[in-house]
């Protein structure tokens, strides 16, 4: 299991925005099916900051972002999320987007998105929601089935769950996959303004996405140990 | 609390929207119940005497013909890391998709459940009970179909597996819900209680089971 501690009470700022929160890898090896894919690595991203995970196929970005995400156990170290407010319930503070989108065809597109805002628990705001759509253009589409969505707005639709549930920790995995210019435009801006108001995003990427001054993390194969 | 709400109700909405899990349990309970007396000929006093068995296999094995797909959709479309990721502890989340199964399938096939009776020339005054012992056993029932769902999920032919891995545990259940047919003094109070027990054992011990196995089909 993954040993999430928070930060000891600083300050008296608000749980979200001004907050400063940070998720840090002390050690961090990653497995997959008993074999260690990611050797040991450290490092730690702070509230306003980005990193860029690279690497060839099979480095081990997805293993990396889940082992962070809790659902792989790390082969040795740790993930640790530090949070201002103590809250022990440290796994509340991520997001995750993996390669499916994690939406239900058979349900419309602002339902899709008025389900993970309540999920997550902000309750069911129908302005927030119709503002995560808007960010990600799909407002024409609110009343479309889910189902009916080309790729690329599938794409967007997942990742508008990011929006209208706020959680200050993003771990993308090729977030921009199957987004044409204008849509991959508008995630740089979405992802721009969540570090600005004091997120961080954690995103692997094959694609050119800007990411103003994010640090760029290269993996490499890991070489098989026997 | 509001998350656990929210992820019944979407399940509800899209189990009515899809209709199709419903609809086949529905189907295969009433094909069950009307071709099983053609294969015993025309003695109507055999077939409501073992009416209410008929009934309580045909049930269980309506219930489970769609269990695969409780856990299956979520992970297939991704929906399960981000409900992994979310407020509810993975036993809540096994808990909140045992008793959507168990309204959106257990429930219908109840309210049926009468009509499949009379196919079968079950007395009238055995629908009551039938009904009471179909109500008290078959939300542990639920229950138990929802870990072994959850502990089959990612497998190749889930599906084929899961109703070898949980009709056993089922007999149980199908004894004392015909136990509660029986003529003998306190034996429909008898087999409620035990049913009651059952269904009772069923929500405390198996949402533990369906999240371990949960926890480990992210990996």
């Amino acid at each position: 299991m993954i040993n999430i501690e928070p930060l000891a009470r600083s300050g008296t700022s608000s749980p979200r925005a001004t907050a400063v929160v940070a998720i840090a890898v002390e050690g961090l090896a990653c497995q997959r099916g008993g074999h260690v894919v990611v050797q040991p690595l450290s490092f730690e991203v702070r509230s306003g900051n980005a990193l860029i995970l690279r690497g060839p196929n099979g480095a081990g970005k997805t293993t990396l972002l889940r082992t962070m995400a809790g659902f792989l156990p790390p082969a040795a170290g740790r993930v640790r999320v530090s949070g201002p407010t103590g809250d022990t319930s440290a796994e509340g503070y991520l997001h995750y987007i993996g390669h499916v989108n994690g939406i239900k065809p058979r349900l419309s597109v602002i339902e899709n998105v008025s389900f993970w805002q309540r999920y997550y628990g902000g309750g069911s705001d129908t302005e927030a929601a119709e503002a995560a759509l808007d960010a990600f253009d799909l407002l024409d589409l609110a009343d479309y089935w889910a189902a009916h969505l080309s790729q690329g707005q599938a794409r967007r639709l997942g990742l508008a769950r990011l929006l209208a549930a706020p959680r200050p920790i993003w771990l993308l995995d090729e977030p921009s996959v199957s987004l044409d210019a204008a849509s991959t435009r508008r995630l740089e801006a979405a992802i721009a303004q969540h570090l600005s108001s004091g997120g961080l995003a954690i995103v692997s990427t094959h694609l050119d996405l800007s990411l103003g001054d994010a640090a760029i993390l290269e993996l490499s194969r890991a070489p098989v140990l026997q | 609390m509001k998350a656990f709400l929210a992820l019944i109700e979407r399940d509800l909405r899209l189990a009515l929207r899809q209709g199709s899990a419903i609809g086949t349990a529905l189907g295969f309970y009433l094909i069950a119940v009307s071709i099983i007396p053609l294969g015993l000929g025309p003695d109507l006093a055999l077939l409501s005497r073992i009416a209410p068995g008929i009934l309580w296999i045909s049930f269980l094995l309506s219930a489970v013909l769609s269990v695969d797909a409780l856990f299956q959709e979520d992970r297939d479309d991704g929906s399960l890391d981000a409900l992994a990721i979310g407020p509810l502890p993975s036993e809540l989340i096994a808990v909140s998709k045992s008793l959507s199964h168990w309204l959106t399938t257990c429930v219908p096939l109840i309210i049926i459940t009468p009509l499949a009776g009379l196919l079968l020339n079950i007395e009238l005054n055995a629908v009551p009970k039938l009904l009471a012992s179909l109500a008290a056993g078959t939300v542990g029932i639920s229950f138990i179909a929802g870990a072994g769902a959850a502990l089959t999920l990612g497998l190749r032919r889930g599906a084929l597996l899961l109703p070898l891995l949980i009709l056993p545990l089922f007999a149980p259940f199908l004894i004392f819900g015909v136990g509660a047919m029986a003529e003998a003094p306190g034996a429909f109070v008898q087999s409620i209680l035990f049913l009651s027990a059952l269904s009772l054992f069923s929500i405390a011990a198996m949402p533990f089971a369906a999240a371990l196995a949960l926890r480990l089909s992210l990996e």
